[in-house]
C-alpha cells in the first residue's frame, strides 16, 4: 500500500456509508488530504481532535474522518466550536466552513471568533459559490460574474477573506489554492500549531456549478488556473493594485502573538477568586 | 454541626442563576436583553469562582450554539434571553432536538411581538415555546409563579435536560423574573447528570435505541469518536435517507418524552378536589388566581385553581382530574389565548371554557378573575 494510501485509511470511518457527495473533480477531498496530513505530521491523537463544519458541501467534509466530528448548522460553525473549546481547552478544534458559511450568514461569528482570539482553527474552503444548492452567488463571487443568481452578471463586491480575517483580529492568516496541495498541509499545519484564532483560506473551484456558469472549463483547467495566477505574498507585496486584479496571493499573511482567550479567562477566574476571597 | 440555611430576599432571576449553579451548570453564554440580563450578570460574577466559563456571545443565535458546543464537550450549559433572542435562537435550538443535546434555555417573557415591551410583563411566547423551532418535534417546557419556584424548577430543567437528552426552557414572565421575595435558596434536591456509555468505544452505538428511548452520551474527547449532525440520522449518527431509518429515529425522540409524561406533567392542585369553577393558569397570573380562589370560596363558591408547572407537554392528564369535578374553566393569560385552545381540545365538551385576556402590559389582577368568576357564576 502506498504511503498516502495508508494514510488516508489510518483516518478514515470505515464504518461510514461511502462513496462520499462531492462530485468527480471536486477540490474538498483534496483539502481533506491536506488536513490529514497536518494532523498526522502535527501527531494529534484522535480522541483529542474535535472536527466541526457548517452546512453546504464542505459541510460534509468531518462525517467521513474518525475524530470527534460536529456537523451544525449553516453559518453557526463557530458558535458551536467556541464552546466546544471553552468547555474543554485541551481539545484541539478545527472548524470548515464553505465562503458563504463563513461569511455570508456566518460573517458575525467570523469577526467575533478572530476579534475574541479564541485558541480555534477555521479553515475556509472558498469556491465563489454556494454549489449545494446549484451555484448561486455568494459573498466571494467577483464581480460582472454569472451564477443561477446573478444570470445577468453579479454586481456585488467580492469580499476577501483573508483580509477580513487579519483585520478581525486573528493570530494567524494563510492562504492556498487546492493547486497548491502540499503548501496547504503546511499552512493548515502551522495554523493548528498556532496558539490563538487560525485562519486558512483555501481556494478551491467548483467546475460543476460556477465553472459551468462562468465557462471555465473542467475541473482540470481550473486548476491550471489556481497555478498560473497564484503570486507569493513576498511577491505580492512589490506589485502593484491593478496587477493583483485577477491574482490569488498565496501564502502567510499574518502570523503575530496576541493573548489568547482561554489564557485570559483563566486570568479572570484567579480574579473571580480572589474576590470571593475577599468577600 | 449543619449550619441553618438563612432566609434571603432574592429576585426570581436572581433564584435562577443560583438554581443553575446548584444544577452543576459551569457554563453560560449570553446576550444581555432585558428582562433577563441578572442572570448573564450573575453568572459572569459566580461562574469563574467555580471555574465554570461566562462568555458572552455577539447574538443569541451564537449564544445557543456556544451552549450546545460545551454540552457535548460534557458541561452542564444554560442561556437566558427575552423574546428577540429567543426569536433567533429557535434556528439552533432544533439542533439541539435533533442531536439530542441536554440544555437549558431560560425565556423571560415580555410584551410583543418584535420589540414590543422590553420592561413589561406578558405571556405571549407560548406557543413559539412549544413550535418555535421549524419542524415536527418534542419538548419541554417549565414555568414559575414564586421566586423560590425559579430556583427549583431551574434545577428541575436541567434534571430533564440531563435525563431525556433534550433542550429543556424555562418559560418566565417579567413579573416572575423581576419579583423579589424571601426565600431559603438550597435544599436538597436530587441532581440527574446525564447516562454515559460503559462499554467500550468500539461497542458504541451513539442514537441506539434504549429501553428508556434516551441512548446514553458520550462526550467528546473521552475517546468515543462519533458524529454529531443536524440532519436527519441513523443510530450511529450518520445521515439517512432511509424512510425505516428516519421513521425510527423520529418516533423514538417523540416517545422519549411521551413515554414519562407522567414524569414531566409538573402541576399543582389548589382546592381542585370539590371545585365546580376552576382556574388553569400559569406564571404570575397563578398567583393572582390563586388569590381569586380564596376569595371566591370566602363568597361561598366552589372555585380551585390547577397551576401548570409544566407547559409543555400540557398536562392532560392532570386537567382530566380537575374536570371530573369542574363544570367551568376559566382560563386568564396575559396573551389573547395560547394555553386556552389546549384547554379547550383536552375538554371536549365537558365544563363550559372561559377565557380572560390582558395584552396591555400590565397584570392580571386578583379582583379581575374574581371579577370573571362572578360573571361566569350568574
Amino acid at each position: 500500500m502506498k504511503e498516502a494510501t495508508k494514510l488516508i485509511h489510518k483516518y478514515l470511518r470505515h464504518d461510514k456509508k461511502f462513496p462520499h457527495v462531492w462530485c468527480p473533480g471536486c477540490g474538498i477531498g483534496i483539502i481533506l488530504g491536506a488536513l490529514i496530513r497536518a494532523i498526522d505530521r502535527i501527531g494529534l491523537q484522535k480522541d483529542d481532535v474535535v472536527l466541526v463544519s457548517g452546512i453546504g458541501c464542505s459541510g460534509r467534509l468531518p462525517v467521513y474522518v474518525d475524530f470527534n466530528t460536529l456537523h451544525t448548522i449553516h453559518g453557526r460553525a463557530l458558535t458551536f466550536a467556541t464552546g466546544v473549546k471553552l468547555a474543554k481547552p485541551r481539545l484541539k478544534v478545527i472548524v470548515i466552513m464553505g465562503d458563504g458559511d463563513a461569511t455570508a450568514i456566518g460573517g458575525n461569528h467570523l469577526i467575533h471568533a478572530a476579534r475574541r482570539n479564541i485558541n480555534l482553527t477555521a479553515i475556509i474552503i472558498n469556491n465563489n459559490v454556494y454549489g449545494m444548492t446549484g451555484g448561486q452567488y455568494s459573498p466571494t463571487t467577483p464581480y460582472g460574474m454569472k451564477s443561477t443568481t446573478s444570470v445577468y452578471t453579479n454586481i456585488e463586491q467580492a469580499f476577501n477573506i483573508s483580509e477580513l480575517a487579519v483585520t478581525a483580529g486573528a493570530s494567524f492568516v494563510g492562504r492556498s489554492t487546492v493547486y497548491h496541495a502540499r503548501y496547504l498541509d503546511t499552512l493548515i499545519e502551522m495554523a493548528i500549531r498556532k496558539a490563538g484564532f487560525s485562519v486558512v483560506e483555501a481556494i478551491s473551484h467548483c467546475h460543476m456549478q460556477y465553472g459551468r456558469q462562468n465557462e471555465l472549463g473542467s475541473a482540470v483547467e481550473m486548476l491550471q488556473w489556481q497555478r498560473d495566477h497564484a503570486v507569493n505574498v513576498e511577491k505580492a507585496a512589490a506589485m502593484k493594485r491593478e496587477e493583483l486584479d485577477d491574482k490569488i496571493v498565496i501564502g502567510v499573511l499574518v502570523d503575530k502573538e496576541l493573548p489568547v482567550y482561554e489564557d485570559e479567562y483563566a486570568r479572570i477566574r484567579q480574579l473571580a477568586k480572589k474576590s470571593m476571597e475577599k468577600s | 454541626m449543619k449550619k441553618a440555611r438563612k432566609e434571603v430576599l432574592m429576585q426570581g432571576n436572581e433564584a435562577v442563576a443560583e438554581g443553575a449553579l446548584q444544577a452543576g451548570c459551569r457554563f453560560f453564554a449570553g446576550y444581555p436583553i432585558t428582562p433577563a440580563t441578572e442572570i448573564s450578570e450573575i453568572l459572569s460574577i459566580k461562574l469563574p469562582r467555580i471555574d465554570g466559563t461566562f462568555l458572552q456571545m455577539e447574538d443569541e443565535i451564537a449564544s445557543l450554539g456556544a451552549v450546545i458546543g460545551a454540552s457535548l464537550a460534557g458541561v452542564k450549559a444554560m442561556t437566558a434571553t427575552s423574546g428577540p433572542g429567543f426569536s433567533l435562537m429557535q434556528e439552533i435550538l432544533g439542533f439541539a432536538v435533533i442531536a439530542e443535546v441536554p440544555c437549558v434555555v431560560v425565556n423571560v417573557m415580555r410584551g410583543g411581538p418584535s420589540t414590543g415591551l422590553p420592561t413589561f410583563p406578558a405571556q405571549g411566547d407560548v406557543m413559539q415555546a412549544r413550535w418555535g423551532t421549524h419542524g415536527d418535534h418534542p419538548i419541554i417546557v417549565l414555568s414559575a409563579s414564586t421566586v423560590r419556584e425559579c430556583y427549583e424548577m431551574t434545577i428541575q430543567a436541567f434534571n430533564y435536560a440531563e435525563k431525556y437528552r433534550t433542550p429543556v426552557i424555562l418559560l418566565l414572565d417579567e413579573v416572575v423574573a423581576h419579583m423579589r421575595e424571601k426565600i431559603v435558596p438550597g435544599g436538597e434536591f436530587e441532581i440527574i447528570n446525564r447516562v454515559k456509555p460503559t462499554m467500550p468505544p468500539e461497542w458504541y452505538i451513539p442514537y441506539e435505541d434504549t429501553t428508556t428511548g434516551v441512548p446514553p452520551m458520550a462526550d467528546f474527547g473521552e475517546g468515543y469518536r462519533y458524529h454529531v449532525t443536524g440532519l436527519t440520522h441513523d443510530v450511529r449518527g450518520f445521515p439517512t435517507e432511509r424512510p425505516d431509518e428516519i421513521k425510527a429515529f423520529n418516533e423514538r425522540i417523540f416517545r422519549k418524552i411521551s413515554r414519562h409524561m407522567e414524569a414531566v406533567s409538573l402541576v399543582e392542585y389548589n382546592e381542585t378536589e370539590d371545585a365546580e369553577i376552576a382556574i388553569v393558569a400559569y406564571g404570575c397570573v397563578a398567583r393572582s388566581a390563586k388569590r381569586a380562589v380564596k376569595d371566591a370560596r370566602e363568597r361561598g363558591i366552589k372555585a380551585g385553581l390547577l397551576k401548570l408547572i409544566t407547559i409543555w407537554p400540557f398536562a392532560r392528564a392532570a386537567l382530566e382530574r380537575v374536570l371530573k369535578n369542574a363544570k367551568v374553566l376559566i382560563v386568564p393569560e396575559m396573551n389573547m389565548g395560547q394555553i386556552s385552545r389546549e384547554v379547550k381540545r383536552v375538554n371536549q365538551g365537558t365544563a363550559r371554557v372561559f377565557t380572560l385576556n390582558k395584552v396591555d402590559g400590565t397584570i392580571i389582577t386578583p379582583q379581575e378573575i374574581l371579577a370573571r368568576i362572578m360573571e361566569v357564576v350568574q
